[in-house]
């Protein structure tokens, strides 16, 4: 495929492997190990079993007609809301427990910003048995409490990342110094296409079963494999890019990836990376990065939790440099609007990370006859309250 | 030949290195330390260029990393900071840091002004081999800075070997899996990874770093390797009242 890694784990000019010495090794022998691992028969068939049986799967692609009607196109929906723990991520932490388990490794580690990434893990290592030690930025434990209560339940250890915003990036830091220590026994599950190679390119492809479905549920639906747009939300990126993944070489559908605009692009609390930031490295891979002149890492900001991430994947990185995929972004108010708006013509309350795809909807314009499907990569359960407390419930 | 290979041809055994983060605790104590831990009997010194997400450190470290941030460190004014090193600070000086901030103020750039000061070496710990090797060595060599490489107990031999190859002043062993600030607890297991490297007869000099806090844990270094460096305990006592007046005191601490 032209738009993915090559051997030294770059894509175009973003990605490769910028870690200390002493994560080399684990990372080294995830390169070495995982494509002969995921590639293997009897992985396959564990996976989809899992994907099928305790995930849910294939999830469901909807025609949202009130939706349809509104924006004047048909807009599909892949209902990754309704896969089990809610949200998209569970696919990527079946596939890396199935990993961790072929490594040997007796203990799982995770970092998460909105909890879904979290959940989903915890939730993994409870069927497989593993220690899980899951860490979260102390101001997202506040505001995620439910999926905290969750993981608890699920037998998952939570640490608050106390030290910077608090937030996604400090909880990753955090995780890959417990990685640091603990370089032997334990399995460090990233929940998104970011990190050192090969990271970025294993979660895109555990998430590429997204846009794989979709095409099959596509072509079922309405005759033709492909649609006229493909939108998704950004932080890291991994619904993204399991959304986008078996499209990236049809050149004729228009990516589309929906970054989080936060109180506005030039407000000073922002998390639209692509516009905010330019060429650096964090967390292990070149990428675009909202940063200092100095090269310092800013904070971002977004109501949303999973979106407040200052870099984006390096893949997302590369297809934002060659123009392949759109990157634009939405404000926290646009999202809630249209989280309420989806609520009440379709009767599902997405995450607000997924309100952010939606409210793009809005500024675009649409033939009649276009195909549209937006990615729906979590359910809004875990965001009631931020929900109740912008529209006074 | 630039001070750090006449250091270690001068003096094989016992060397101590000390390290601390430009701009902590105040912006401007700088060069006041660095000339103080030479009085005090240092061989030579590590000069962190902070950074906001510095994974391979632990909190102590990490703290004075923001605290120099917060009082406004940056590359360019601990450059214009060093302009004045070699009037005072006649041993050898290593900058260490993180690669993004080396990068975004230009790696060809860092390793000139670096030059132009006097600096001798630099310490990236998320600085890929095969990037340096493929991009920058001819930049350092010009320039005649050395980069220096970490090792763990988890690094395999022929790593080990090509790191050596790489390497034109000393090798960074870390006493053990961790970042910076855990107190070094030597058990069989270090001490047959100790013996294990000092076996691999490396054509480089080695210094072992983290953990190294008191007389008891430098001593157990020396004894592997030619030297030791201490980080997080003489960044803890930066952190304290009168902490200029302390630093001989420290250093006889750790000697003995």
């Amino acid at each position: 495929m032209k738009y993915t890694v090559n051997e030294q784990g770059y894509y175009g000019d973003f990605g490769g492997a910028y870690i200390p010495e002493m994560l080399y090794p684990n990372v080294e022998e995830l390169r070495q190990q995982y494509q002969k691992i995921i590639g293997d028969a009897g992985f396959k068939s564990e996976f989809d079993q899992l994907l099928k049986d305790y995930v849910g799967r294939p999830s469901p692609l909807y025609l949202a007609k009130r939706l349809s009607e509104k924006y004047g196109a048909n807009i599909f929906l892949k209902r990754e809301d309704l896969n089990h723990t809610g949200s998209h991520k569970i696919n990527n932490a079946i596939g890396q427990i199935l990993l961790a388990q072929r490594l040997g490794k007796k203990r799982i580690i995770a970092e998460t910003g909105a909890g879904q990434h979290g959940v989903a893990t915890a939730t993994v290592c409870a069927l497989m048995g593993m220690q899980c030690v899951v860490y979260m930025g102390e101001i997202d434990m506040e505001r995620q409490a439910p999926n905290v209560a969750r993981m608890k339940m699920l037998g998952a250890t939570v640490v608050p990342a106390t030290s910077g915003s608090k937030t996604l990036k400090d909880a990753t830091n955090e995780a890959m110094r417990d990685w640091i220590g603990n370089p032997v026994d334990t399995h460090y599950i990233i929940g998104s296409v970011v990190g050192p190679y090969p990271y970025p390119e294993m979660v895109a492809q555990f998430q590429s079963i997204i846009s794989l479905e979709t095409k099959k549920q596509l072509l079922e639906q309405t005759g033709k494999e492909l649609p006229e747009y493909v939108l998704a939300c950004v932080g890291g990126g991994s619904n993204a890019m399991g959304m986008f993944y078996h499209f990236l070489d049809d050149e004729q559908v228009k990516l589309i990836a929906v970054e989080a605009a936060g109180k506005g692009v030039n407000s000073g609390h922002s998390a639209a990376t692509s516009v905010l930031g330019r060429e650096g490295i964090l967390h292990g891979s070149r990428t675009i990065l909202m940063q200092t002149d100095d090269g310092q890492v800013v904070e971002p900001y977004s109501i949303s939790a999973g979106l407040d991430y200052p870099g984006i994947g390096p893949q997302h990185a590369h297809l934002h440099k060659i123009q392949r995929a759109q990157y634009v972004n939405i404000t926290d108010d646009e999202s809630l609007q249209a989280g309420l708006l989806l609520s009440q013509l379709e009767g599902i309350i997405p995450a607000i990370e997924s309100a952010h795809a939606f409210a793009y909807l809005e500024k675009m314009k649409f033939e009649k006859s276009d195909n549209v499907v937006v990615c729906l990569s979590g359910r809004g359960d875990k965001d009631l309250s931020t929900y109740i407390k912008h529209f006074g419930f | 030949m630039n001070r750090l290979n006449q250091l270690f041809e001068k003096k094989k055994n016992n060397l101590l290195s000390v390290y601390f983060t430009a701009g902590y605790p105040e912006l401007n104590t700088t060069l006041n330390i660095a000339e103080a831990l030479e009085k005090a009997g240092a061989d030579f010194l590590e000069i962190g260029f902070p950074y906001s997400d510095p994974v391979a450190d632990g909190p102590t470290i990490q703290h004075s990393s923001q605290k120099a941030l917060d009082n406004g460190m940056n590359l360019n004014l601990l450059f214009e900071q060093l302009a004045d090193l070699r009037k005072r600070v006649s041993i050898p000086v290593l900058l260490m840091g993180y690669v993004n901030p080396m990068v975004q103020y230009g790696v060809e750039r860092f390793c000139a002004k670096a030059a132009e000061v006097g600096v001798d070496g630099v310490i990236v710990p998320d600085l890929p081999m095969y990037e340096y090797e493929m991009l920058y060595q001819g930049c350092f060599a010009k320039y005649e800075l050395s980069n220096i490489f970490l090792v763990t107990p988890q690094t395999a031999e022929a790593r080990i070997r090509k790191i050596d190859e790489l390497s034109n002043s000393f090798i960074y062993l870390l006493s053990s899996a961790s970042v910076t600030g855990h107190n070094l607890q030597v058990s069989d297991a270090t001490e047959t990874y100790f013996q294990r490297i000092k076996d691999m007869q490396l054509k480089n000099p080695t210094v072992i770093g983290f953990g190294i806090g008191d007389q008891a844990t430098y001593q157990k270094a020396t004894a592997y390797a030619n030297g030791a460096i201490v980080g997080s305990a003489f960044v803890k006592l930066l952190g304290t009242p009168g902490y200029m007046e302390k630093i001989p005191e420290f250093i006889k601490s750790i000697r003995g």
